[in-house]
C-alpha cells in the first residue's frame, strides 16, 4: 500500500501553504513595514503568478524529466495560484477599497492594469471551478480547450505586472521571459504532434 | 475649463498672499531673533540619527495632524539611486556620500558658481515646517521638515528676468545600486516655474525631525514642495539652474502621458495608475491589525494648501496642465 512518492503530494502541499503561513506570521508581527497592505497586495500577487508559471511548467518537465510526477502536481499548483490571486483580490478589495463598490468600477473601467488582472483572475476562477475530476469527464474535450485558457491568464497577469510597475521592468520581465519559454515549448509540442 | 479655484472654494479677490505675507514677516522677525546656529556640518553618513545643533524656529507653518513617525519616514522611500523597493533606500543609505558637497548654480543669474554645503547654509536660519507629503503612488505622510525657504537662497543668486524656470538635478554617483541599472535616464531631474519656487512654502530641508537629513531621505540638501506630488521634491540637490525653457523632469521624461510637469495634487485628475481621490496616511504605528483596516482619507486639493497656492495658476486649465 506505502506506495513510492505518496508523499509527494502532502509535501508541495504544505510547501505551497508556507508562503502564506509565513506572510499571517510577519502580520501578526507588525512585520511587513509600513504600508502592510500594499507588501500584502504584492506578495500574493506575486505568489499568484508564480505558482501560474510552476503549474505550467508542469507538463514540459514531464518530458524533460521521463517523469510523470510533474503531472500529478499540475492541478494542485493551479489551484494555488487562484488561491493566491482569490488573496490577491481580497486584500484588494476589501482591505485597500474597503469594498468601495464605485471605487472597484473606476479602477476596473479606468486603470488598464486593474482589467488585465480582473481577466486573469477571472479565468482562473472559471479554471479552479471546473478543476475536479468529475467536471472534467462530464466536460469532455471541451474541457481540455477551456484549460488551455490558462496560457491567455498568464499573459494577462503578466501585462496586469509589466503594466503596473513604475520605472524598472526587469521584474516582471523575467517572468516575462519565462512564460516566452513555455510557450514555445507548447507551440514546438504542438507542431510536432 | 475646469474652474478649479470654484471647486476648492476659493474666490479670486481672496488669493492675496497676505496670509503668507504675515506668516512671512512672523518669521523674518524670528530668524533675526534667534541669530544664525551652527547648522553647518553636512549630512550623516550613517543611517542613524544625528541631531542638528543650534536652535530651530517653530512656524506657523504646521499642522495638527498625527506625525508620520521618525522610523516610518526613513525606512519607506522612493529614492531610485538607491533602489527601487521602497526598503532599498535605507538599506543602501551608507553608499550615498554626501561629504563633501556643493551645489552647482548656473543659468540666468548673477551669481554663478560651485557654492559649498557650508556656503550654502550659513546665512540661513533654521526652520521646521510641518507639511503633509502626498505622494503619486497614493500614500501619505506629515513630516516636519528643517531648512530654509527656497525662495531666500534663489535670492541669493540674483536670478535676471531670463530666469523663468528653475531646473534641479540630483547627484550622480555611479557606484549606487539604482543608478548602475539604469531604471532611469540619470540625473533625476526636477522643476519648478520661477514663482512657483520663489513661493513661500517651497522649501529646502537640511534635516527633519530635529535631525541632520538622513542619507535615505535625500542629504544633505532637498526640495520639499508640498502641493505637488512627492517626486517632484528632489533629493541629494548639486544642480540648480535658471532657465527660460521649461525644465525637462525625469518622470515626465519616462512616462509624459502620467506625469507633468506641474504635478500638483488634485484629487479629480485621475491617473492611469492610481486613482488620486484618496491617500493611505502613513502615521508609522504599523503594528498589528489596525493598519489593515484603517480607511484611506480623501485627498485635497493641491494638498490641502489651496489656499496659499491659489494665486500661482489662476485661469490655468488644470487638467491640461498637469
Ligand atoms: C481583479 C483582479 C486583480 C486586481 C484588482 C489586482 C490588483 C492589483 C494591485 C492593486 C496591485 C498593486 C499595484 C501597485 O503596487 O501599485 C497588484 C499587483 C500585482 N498583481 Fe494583481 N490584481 C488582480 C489580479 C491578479 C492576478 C490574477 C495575478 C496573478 C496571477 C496578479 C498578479 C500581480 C502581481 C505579480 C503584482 C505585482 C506585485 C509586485 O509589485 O511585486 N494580479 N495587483
Amino acid at each position: 500500500m506505502w506506495q513510492r512518492g505518496v508523499w509527494l503530494k502532502p509535501a508541495v502541499f504544505l510547501a505551497s501553504l508556507a508562503p502564506a503561513a509565513a506572510l499571517a506570521y510577519m502580520l501578526l508581527g507588525g512585520r511587513l513595514g509600513v504600508n502592510p497592505i500594499e507588501r500584502l497586495t504584492d506578495e500574493t500577487g506575486e505568489l499568484a503568478l508564480r505558482f501560474l508559471i510552476l503549474s505550467l511548467a508542469a507538463s514540459p518537465l514531464r518530458y524533460v524529466l521521463s517523469r510523470t510526477w510533474p503531472l500529478k502536481l499540475r492541478r494542485m499548483l493551479g489551484l494555488f495560484a487562484f488561491f493566491y490571486a482569490l488573496l490577491h483580490v481580497l486584500i484588494w478589495s476589501v482591505l485597500d477599497l474597503q469594498v468601495d463598490i464605485a471605487a472597484m468600477w473606476d479602477d476596473l473601467l479606468r486603470r488598464p492594469y486593474i482589467f488585465a488582472g480582473f481577466i486573469a483572475f477571472a479565468i482562473l476562477s472559471c479554471l479552479a471551478a471546473t478543476s475536479t475530476r468529475g467536471i472534467a469527464r462530464r466536460m469532455k474535450h471541451r474541457w481540455t480547450i477551456l484549460h488551455r485558457w490558462v496560457y491567455i491568464a498568464a499573459a494577462a497577469a503578466i501585462v496586469h505586472y509589466v503594466w503596473l510597475v513604475k520605472g524598472d521592468r526587469l521584474e516582471p520581465f523575467v517572468y516575462l521571459a519565462a512564460l516566452a519559454l513555455l510557450y514555445l515549448y507548447r507551440f514546438k509540442r504542438l507542431l510536432s504532434a | 475649463m475646469r474652474d478649479w479655484m470654484k471647486l476648492a472654494g476659493i474666490s479670486p479677490d481672496e488669493i492675496t498672499d497676505k496670509a503668507v505675507f504675515e506668516k512671512r514677516r512672523q518669521l523674518m522677525r524670528a530668524s533675526v531673533a534667534a541669530g544664525v546656529g551652527g547648522f553647518i556640518g553636512g549630512g550623516v553618513t550613517s543611517a542613524s540619527a544625528a541631531p542638528l545643533s543650534g536652535d530651530i524656529i517653530k512656524t506657523d507653518w504646521t499642522t495638527d495632524e498625527e506625525h508620520t513617525s521618525f522610523d516610518a519616514a526613513t525606512s519607506y522611500n522612493n529614492f531610485y539611486e538607491l533602489g527601487t523597493a521602497k526598503e532599498d533606500p535605507k538599506r543602501h543609505a551608507r553608499r550615498l556620500k554626501t561629504e563633501p558637497w556643493s551645489v552647482r548654480v548656473e543659468g540666468a543669474c548673477e551669481k554663478p558658481g560651485t557654492y559649498t554645503l557650508e556656503d550654502i547654509l550659513k546665512p540661513h536660519a533654521i526652520e521646521e515646517r510641518v507639511y503633509r507629503l502626498r505622494c503619486v503612488e497614493a500614500w501619505s505622510m506629515v513630516i516636519p521638515w528643517n531648512g530654509f525657504a527656497l525662495a531666500d537662497l534663489l535670492k541669493r543668486f540674483e536670478p535676471t528676468s531670463a530666469a523663468k524656470y528653475v531646473a534641479f538635478e540630483t547627484v550622480v554617483q555611479d557606484d549606487l545600486p539604482g543608478v548602475r541599472r539604469n531604471v532611469l535616464d540619470w540625473p533625476y531631474r526636477e522643476g519648478l516655474r520661477i514663482d512657483e519656487a520663489m513661493h513661500p512654502l517651497s522649501f529646502m530641508a537640511i534635516g527633519m525631525y530635529g535631525e541632520h537629513m538622513p542619507n535615505q531621505n535625500g542629504a544633505p540638501i532637498r526640495l520639499v514642495v508640498p502641493w505637488k506630488y512627492g517626486y517632484k521634491s528632489i533629493k541629494s540637490v548639486v544642480t540648480i539652474r535658471f532657465q527660460e525653457e521649461t525644465p525637462e523632469t525625469s518622470w515626465n521624461l519616462s512616462q509624459p502621458s502620467e506625469y507633468g510637469f506641474f504635478s500638483n495634487v488634485n484629487p479629480d485628475r485621475s491617473h492611469p495608475r492610481w486613482s488620486q481621490a484618496k491617500e493611505r496616511r502613513l502615521a508609522g504605528d504599523s503594528g498589528g491589525l489596525s493598519a489593515l483596516f484603517t480607511p484611506k482619507i480623501d485627498t485635497r486639493f493641491m494638498n490641502g494648501y489651496a489656499e496659499e497656492v491659489a494665486g500661482l495658476y489662476a485661469g490655468m486649465d488644470l487638467q491640461k496642465f498637469h
